[in-house]
């Protein structure tokens, strides 16, 4: 996995290891109004510590070398920046004359905290902080990415294919938003907490996709947000090992990722899982990710991560296609469907379905999501059902399906994918004998 | 998900309008992309030269043939396009009825852009 910064992972992985530790220190210190500034400062400690350190090459050989207490070193310099911001807007008011009375605590408070060893917590609390309810998904993902991450603007920017200014843009708003919801840096009251780690998983759910999702193309750049991702919720899975959902979505990130290797071809076609060379399954990653949900099972009551990643697993133990457990498979997606039901889930379902009672069940069950508005028309709805109408032996509406979900797709893989399905139907046709369309 | 807003619009027809019209219009698509730049939602874009400006490059009788001027002698022209990211298409499409060609005989073009990411099916 390509890390999104170049350089040996060594000082790049410290440094993001610490940078969650170091911001909570000094929003704990600062007061959580502080929050906007203290984040820019890490920031720019952080890149500091590249330059210094690496003479921004990330390789300590170039730079002054990695110091004794990188921590206290990052803590000092972003302190530092602090100050000199503070004392500047402090100039720019009084210039203004403004009658300002500064709250005397901040920036000049006791040092608390600071020689403190690492104290993971602030991760946790930061995660929550990052996925407030207040900011939209999009701006909890740059942000948690920024402040938990310890990624760069720059490189968050690169990552999800937008320029600079416009993800320093969403950063910057996500901040000004918390701030003006009023969020506190502390954990949120037992009766919101478990609503809101739903939204650390979904957000670290979305960084996982949007990585995953590119990893078939060239794009390295986007694909190491999957190990960002999983880097990030091993340590939720840590900080919280008795949730069994935190559990669940590792287990998901690290089964769905072991079939990176198998799920394109070298010209970059996506191959689908029954077609896919599983010999290239990443097996250490598939029996971590079995363990780990088949052990949450066992004690936590199925949620929609789980389930998911319990079918995962399930056909991660199928040597050969024709050897998946199919009624398995079905029996997790129904009991999916039941404690989340969700229209893509019955597309799923309808897969499932078709492998056990054959492809008119899978076409029936299709046929009640025609009335839902969230699916009728969609591309995936198109695809599953030619799918199973070619499995059906009906390839006249089996061409017009995959046609018709080639159109509907903006990925350019997926129509890729889709419009060869449609050239071998045609093909096949052709050499049967009957005219071209 | 980002999308291209596609500007058509008559050539030549700002020079028609008032000072104070052609003020307006301009003040309009500032605000917009004002708007856009703040909520982090502008990924970029570009303004047209004039149409009569344009090259047609084609293949004609086995050989490429490059005339002057647009390749369609319509009304309407792509005059330039920004795209955004945004969170629905609903959003992108509100974007575009305000952009105030609209009001002066142009249309606005909304268009997902594709992506190089997809899920094996």
């Amino acid at each position: 996995m390509t890390a999104p910064v170049p350089g040996p992972p060594g000082v790049e992985d410290l440094l993001r290891a610490l940078a969650p530790q170091v911001l909570g220190t000094l929003v704990r210190r600062h007061g959580h109004g502080a929050f906007d500034a203290c984040e820019d400062a890490v920031q720019e400690a952080l890149l500091a510590a590249v330059v210094q350190w690496t003479g921004g090459t990330g390789d300590p050989a170039d730079g002054d070398g990695v110091p004794e207490n990188p921590r206290g070193w990052l803590l000092t310099v972003a302190t530092r920046r602090l100050t000199d911001q503070w004392r500047s807007e402090r100039a720019r008011r009084d210039r203004e004359a403004a009658v300002f009375a500064r709250d005397p605590s901040a920036g000049e408070g006791p040092a608390l905290g600071e020689d403190r060893p690492a104290d993971h917590d602030d991760t946790l609390t930061l995660l929550f902080l990052c996925c407030h309810p207040a900011l939209s998904p999009p701006s909890q993902v740059a942000l948690t990415l920024r402040a938990v991450g310890g990624l760069t603007t720059a490189q968050i920017a690169r990552a999800f294919l937008v320029p600079e200014p416009t993800m320093a843009q969403r950063v910057s708003r996500a901040k000004q938003r918390i701030k003006a919801a009023g969020a506190r840096f502390g954990m949120p009251p037992p009766d919101e907490r478990d609503e809101r780690l739903r939204a650390v998983l979904h957000v670290l759910y979305l960084i996982f996709n949007e990585g995953y999702t590119a990893s078939s193309g060239p794009d390295l750049q986007r694909a190491g947000l999957v190990a960002e991702a999983i880097r990030l919720t091993r340590e939720l899975h840590r900080l919280l090992p008795g949730d069994g959902e935190v559990a669940g979505l590792l287990a998901l990130m690290l089964l769905t990722d072991a079939r990176r290797a198998a799920r394109s071809g070298p010209d970059g076609l996506l191959i689908p899982l029954t077609e896919q060379d599983r010999t290239l399954w990443n097996a250490d990653a598939i029996a971590e990710g079995t363990a780990l949900v088949t052990e949450a099972l066992t004690w936590s009551p199925p949620g929609p991560y789980q389930l998911q990643a319990a079918i995962a697993a399930v056909h991660a133990e199928a040597p050969r296609p024709e050897d998946t457990d199919w009624p398995q498979v079905l029996a997790l997606y129904r009991l999916l469907a039941h404690v989340s039901p969700n229209p893509m889930v019955t597309l799923n379902e309808a897969v499932a379905l078709a492998m056990v009672d054959g492809p008119s069940a899978g076409l029936d069950l299709l046929r009640t999501l025609d009335g839902d508005d969230r699916m009728s028309g969609h591309h995936r709805l198109a695809a599953v059902r030619a799918h199973l109408l070619e499995q059906a032996g009906d390839a006249d509406g089996a061409l017009e399906a995959y046609r018709q979900a080639a159109r509907g797709t903006t990925s350019i893989p997926e129509r890729r994918y889709l419009e060869s399905r449609a050239a071998r139907l045609r093909a096949n046709r052709l050499d049967d004998g009957e005219e071209p369309r | 998900m980002k999308y291209m807003l596609l500007i058509y619009n008559r050539p030549g027809f700002v020079e028609e309008l008032t000072e104070r019209e052609r003020a307006d219009l301009f003040g309009e698509v500032d605000a917009i992309m004002k708007e856009l730049t703040e909520s982090g939602e502008l990924v970029g874009g570009d303004a047209l030269a004039d149409p009569s400006t344009a090259k047609t490059v084609r293949e004609k009788d086995g050989r490429i043939a490059v005339t002057d001027g647009p390749f369609l002698e319509a009304k309407e022209h792509f005059a330039g396009h920004i795209t955004v990211d945004c969170e629905s298409v609903e959003r992108a499409v509100e974007i575009a009825s305000r952009w105030p060609d609209v009001r002066f005989g142009g249309r606005m073009e909304v268009r997902a852009l594709m992506e190089q990411s997809g899920t094996e099916m």
